[in-house]
């Protein structure tokens, strides 16, 4: 056995080594495959609608943290769900018991937000939109929405659930490359920004909750990280291809759903941008590979995994520390627990995200399930321990710890000891199962943390306050009569224009198709022209716009309807573009005096080449002949901008 | 009873579900113009429409389907919910108060009723302690289901079996009493036991909840506690309703039986003290007195019930240019008594004095209360007052409309003589009609106001 000198770096290595962990830059589709990567979304989408969901206060409007008007405070119990059952995630929530603060701004909360009021009937704005978006992506569309209440009781919703309706089942998407089929989806009540979690307390603000936002749930069609972001892109530019959802900063999230072969159903929640997607979804996939991998070592080593038990003892009695990290915990008044995992050598330091080992899973849920603030635990195999190797020894021999165990010491107040100790021991025996299903939160570095456990269908409840809303054919007749164009088509078009593939992303995300097609067809003007000017052009100028204010896309339909009635080459665009961005209500004459453009006859400009090539080749030197179009073009480009085509000049010259 | 298969189901939705042999709970798979869906049949709401068949999909949302857009329909299976409570025995504790809980209805423990798609309540020792195990630390409980109704249709019947009921429970020597109760007509019930169980030995206390037990953020399960606490604990041997003071889950309020009133429709914080301060404030930790003299906890079982009650006793809720036929119905109704709910410090105008000569000679008492529910009648300040006065009305000093229609209700149970009516009226019981009105009795905060706007910003409230 490795018992003489075990080292927890090399350890990590070889295990990382071992699930075959390769950075997201180096992976192919072969990486994937070999894990099984398995990958569904359920991206949420606030409606654009003038009020919020039950209750008459407004909409979209959103107050700083330390700007409110009263404090409210609730505490979470778990109920039974229609069927009878207790949650998991809300047992859970239970056992941690927090104190949940929200704040609330008049303006922007009423009784209903609070739960002190029922709900006020749908808001049928909003139910117009989603079904919209429903027939858009092929649902079945139900024949009466019924609201359901669905338990939260992390306190993201002062109720304790969230009202919430499904509008169609069983949908499909056609992607460029492959079709990827949807679960639902639903009209749902967006929940409560959150402040801070410290210890018990957990405050939340309420202007956000009650908007009316949409959840569409895809089947797990993704088998690698790419797929998944283009089906979160895909959905997000249909949601925008009816002009009547919200955009901007927290408008659209998703929550990534992700498994290896043999793994667990992981829910990453609130990514907040699609780009961050490939990165989470791979690491999350290779640290359920690994969990894996640790399970089966554990599986070899332990006889009797239903017999495996932690083994603790509180440090300062028969045990002194003076270890001075300890002794602060002490002073404050926390209790000092040893704890002993048996068999658990090598399982602490073993590999699950880059940076991260198993330990931190522990950590993670100490954190959230006991409320024990991180740092929460000094555990044996850290790289750089806070304690000395002779103070782990004694705790190991404190613990009567055998060479093949593993142990860490905790801190934390009396009361919450007990729940401290069964989290440990829970998160141990379920590396016995493999990987927990739970929901994870996203970091920016790409990794993930615990947050809860997984909810399941045993969380929802009938709304015994509203009605159910018949759904009638007439109606959904005559709203599939007014749908936008599927993106599906919408791309192929643009295809088919010759628009190039990298401007699609901004078209479909700022809803610009519609614009271009206009342009296109009523001003007959080039579409390649029209698709790279206002994918690249437009994206850029907005990128670099120094004023605030959003843009106003319809200027430039009318800036190409003024150089098509001036009878201006379409290329001035170009130029004055970055002008109409910075100052949308300066008229389009002005614009041309303030980038000095001056009307020249196309002859006029042709009759100067003559004498611009003597003008070359009087300079001396062995010049190619492109270098001498090219500084003719250079000499003219200004002059000719608008006045004519640069092709045509340039092939003239 | 072979219609439950089909619970709640009607008209086209049942026969829909008849002709393709699909049973409510059975999970079934169903082609429609919309697609096909599949899931188990719950069963409907009685008031809802025949024209859908609701299923719960795997997901777990109910979702309707339009059975005009039904093709075929098939029962793949059957999976029947058993909804309940977790029951665990209720731990007996050695040392702990003995605590009585006397089931009425209303949401302090429900449960899902599909009939009307509302919550029903579910009530037994076992079943509270598997929803509030807290309630072990408290006291050892004993529950009784005296009734169930909804708090709108509680009655003199019931007011009169719950009196007997207590009277019963201190017989046996209990330390408490908790009465769970729906909370529109919370305080009428507290009038009613008031005068009904007088002398208490113990405390009885009424306790429901503004937001169904159904719910998470539910106040019912702190609202439970802080009740058994104050039954079991207090030394406040009165009818008291225990809800939440503040609208956060912070501390309870014990309110007096006859000054308690519901003041808002939907709040946590719905029950004030009208004219007075509270008896307590109640927190899981303390019961803090606000009011010094109350009537004290004792040893002995000497209470006095006295059940009585009359169904001839209305109310007159007055309007501008009321008409006197509107008076003049009640009394050729029948009805003996009548608490006038007048404008200002007592008033009803001319046009009605008619109506009130007329109820007079007929005998009927008549006793005048306030629609402004805060402060006195004061009916010789204007001649109009004096006017009706002369007519046989009597001013009821500072009690509250609806706990001068119980009183004279119950008085009217055992007395029909004008003096003695008019004796008990006004001699209070426990302070329906108090001497003084303290000043912080009367506080209703206005928002907007900058002092008031930064008390609501700095407590919880």
């Amino acid at each position: 056995m490795q018992k003489v000198k075990f080292d927890p770096k090399r350890n990590y290595r070889e295990t990382m080594a071992q699930a075959g962990y390769v950075a997201r830059k180096e992976a192919n589709r072969q990486t994937y495959d070999t894990i099984g990567f398995m990958s569904g979304l359920e991206v949420h989408q606030q409606l654009l609608t003038k009020e919020k969901m039950f209750c008459h206060c407004p909409a979209g409007f959103y107050n700083h943290s330390d700007d409110y008007d009263a404090e409210i405070i609730r505490h979470m119990r778990p109920t039974l769900s229609e069927l009878g059952e207790y949650d998991g995630t809300a047992l859970m929530e239970f056992k941690t018991r927090k104190e949940i603060v929200y704040r609330i701004k008049n303006e922007t909360a009423c009784t209903y937000e609070i739960d002190d009021t029922p709900p006020f009937p749908l808001n049928r704005e909003s139910l117009e939109i989603a079904l919209e978006i429903s027939l858009l992506s092929k649902l079945n569309v139900v024949g009466e929405v019924h609201i359901t209440r669905k338990q939260y009781l992390d306190g993201s919703i002062p109720a304790g659930f969230q009202r919430t309706a499904i509008l169609g089942v069983e949908g499909e998407l056609e992607l460029p490359h492959k079709k990827i089929r949807l679960i639902q989806l639903s009209i749902e009540e967006d929940s409560c920004r959150e402040i801070s979690d410290i210890g018990h307390t957990r405050t939340y603000k309420t202007d956000r909750l009650g908007m009316p936002l949409i959840e569409t749930v895809t089947y797990p069609d993704c088998v690698n990280p790419d797929e998944v972001m283009e089906t979160c892109n895909y959905i997000r530019f249909l949601n925008r291809s009816t002009g009547k959802v919200r955009t901007g900063m927290g408008a659209g999230r998703q929550d990534v759903n992700v498994s290896c072969r043999g793994g667990s159903r992981v829910e990453i929640k609130g990514v907040a941008h699609t780009k961050w997607i490939p990165e989470l979804t791979h690491n999350e996939a290779f640290r359920q590979w690994s969990l894996l991998l640790m399970r089966n070592r554990l599986k070899t080593r332990v006889p009797r995994p239903g017999k495996w038990k932690i083994k603790f003892l509180e440090l300062g009695g028969n045990l002194q520390l003076e270890n001075r990290h300890l002794k602060k915990q002490a002073k404050a008044g926390l209790k000092l627990i040893a704890v002993n995992l048996p068999y658990f050598l090598g399982m602490l330091s073993w590999f699950t995200q880059p940076g991260k080992m198993f330990a931190n899973e522990i950590s993670d849920r100490l954190k959230v399930i006991a409320c024990l603030e991180k740092p929460n635990l000094f555990h044996s195999e850290a790289f750089r321990s806070k304690l000395t190797k002779k103070e782990w020894a004694a705790i190991a021999t404190f613990l009567k710890a055998k060479d093949e165990d593993a142990q860490l010491v905790f801190w934390a107040a009396e009361e919450d000891v007990k729940t401290a100790l069964e989290t440990i021991e829970e998160r141990c025996l379920m590396a016995f199962e493999g990987v927990p299903e739970e929901t994870r939160k996203s970091l920016e570095d790409g990794t993930t943390i615990f947050e809860r456990v997984l909810p399941g269908a045993d969380r929802m409840y009938p709304d015994t306050d509203s009605a159910p809303i018949p759904l009638e054919d007439a109606y959904i007749q005559q709203l599939s009569q007014n749908l936008p164009e599927e993106i599906i088509d919408r791309y192929k078009k643009l295809k088919r224009w010759g628009v190039p593939e990298d401007t699609y992303t901004y078209i479909f995300s700022k809803n610009l198709f519609p614009l271009v097609e206009r342009i296109i067809n009523v001003l007959n003007i080039r579409p390649a022209f029209v698709g790279t000017f206002i994918g690249h052009g437009l994206k850029y100028a907005e990128g670099r716009k120094t004023t605030s204010g959003k843009c106003d896309y319809e200027n430039i339909y009318r800036l190409f309807r003024y150089l098509k009635e001036k009878g201006l080459h379409e290329q001035l665009a170009e130029k004055m573009l970055p002008e109409i961005i910075e100052h949308p209500k300066l008229d389009f004459d002005s614009v041309l005096t303030s980038i000095k453009f001056k009307r020249i006859e196309k002859d006029e400009i042709i009759s100067k080449i003559p004498l611009l090539k003597e003008k070359f080749n009087g300079r001396g030197g062995s010049p190619g002949k492109g270098d001498e179009r090219n500084w003719v073009m250079g000499q003219l480009r200004n002059l000719a901008l608008g006045n004519m085509d640069l092709t045509e000049l340039s092939k003239m010259i | 009873m072979s219609n439950d298969i089909f619970q709640g189901y009607k008209g086209g939705a049942l026969d829909v579900l008849k002709k393709y042999k699909v049973r409510v709970w059975g999970t079934t798979k169903v082609d429609t113009t919309r697609g096909t869906f599949e899931g188990t049949v719950l069963p409907r709401a009685e008031n809802d429409d025949d024209q859908h068949i609701v299923v719960k999909i795997a997901t777990g949302y109910n979702i309707g389907i339009d059975i005009r857009t039904i093709h075929s329909m098939k029962e793949t299976g059957y999976k029947k919910a058993n909804y309940k409570i977790p029951e665990k025995e209720f731990p007996y504790t050695k040392g702990l108060p003995k605590v009585k809980l006397f089931g009425t209805g209303g949401t302090i423990a429900s449960r899902l009723d599909y009939r009307t798609g509302a919550v029903i309540p579910a009530f037994s020792p076992g079943e509270l302690y598997g929803a509030v195990p807290e309630l072990a630390d408290i006291c050892n409980l004993e529950t009784e289901k005296v009734f169930a109704v909804f708090s709108e249709n509680m009655g003199p019947r019931q007011y009169i079996a719950l009196a007997k009921a207590i009277g019963k429970e201190i017989e046996n020597g209990v330390d408490g009493i908790v009465i769970g109760h729906g909370t529109d007509t919370l305080h009428h019930t507290g009038a009613a036991l008031t005068f009904m169980c007088q002398n208490l030995p113990v405390p009885v206390v009424l306790v429901g909840s503004q937001r169904s037990s159904d719910r998470p953020s539910s106040d019912a399960a702190l609202n439970l506690m802080h009740a058994m606490k104050a039954a079991g604990e207090s030394d406040i041997a009165e009818v008291m309703v225990c809800m939440f003071g503040p609208t956060s889950d912070e501390y309870g309020l014990l309110h007096k039986g006859t000054r308690v009133r519901k003041m808002h429709s939907s709040y946590r914080s719905t029950f004030r003290t009208i004219g007075d301060t509270p008896l307590a404030r109640i927190s899981r930790k303390e019961i803090v007195p606000i009011k010094k003299n109350y009537n004290k906890r004792r040893q002995d079982k000497a209470v006095k019930i006295l059940p009585y009650f009359s169904d001839k006793v209305s109310m007159l809720y007055y309007y501008p240019h009321m008409h006197p036929d509107v008076l003049d119905a009640m009394v050729e109704k029948g009805y003996e008594g009548i608490i006038i709910v007048g404008t200002g410090l007592g008033h009803v105008n001319k046009e009605l004095y008619p109506a009130i000569e007329r109820a007079q000679k007929k005998g009927v008492h008549m006793y005048m209360t306030l629609q402004t529910l805060w402060g006195y009648t004061h009916m010789f300040v204007y001649d109009t007052g004096r006017d009706m006065m002369a007519r046989g009305i009597v001013p009821a000093g500072n009690m509250l409309p609806e706990v001068a229609w119980v009183k004279l209700s119950w008085i009217l149970g055992q007395t029909k003589d004008p003096a003695k009516v008019k004796e008990m009226m006004l001699d209070p019981v426990n302070d329906e009609i108090t001497l003084r009105e303290p000043y912080n009795g009367y506080l209703v905060y206005q928002g907007g106001v900058p002092e008031v706007e930064e008390f609501v910003r700095n407590v919880h409230k």
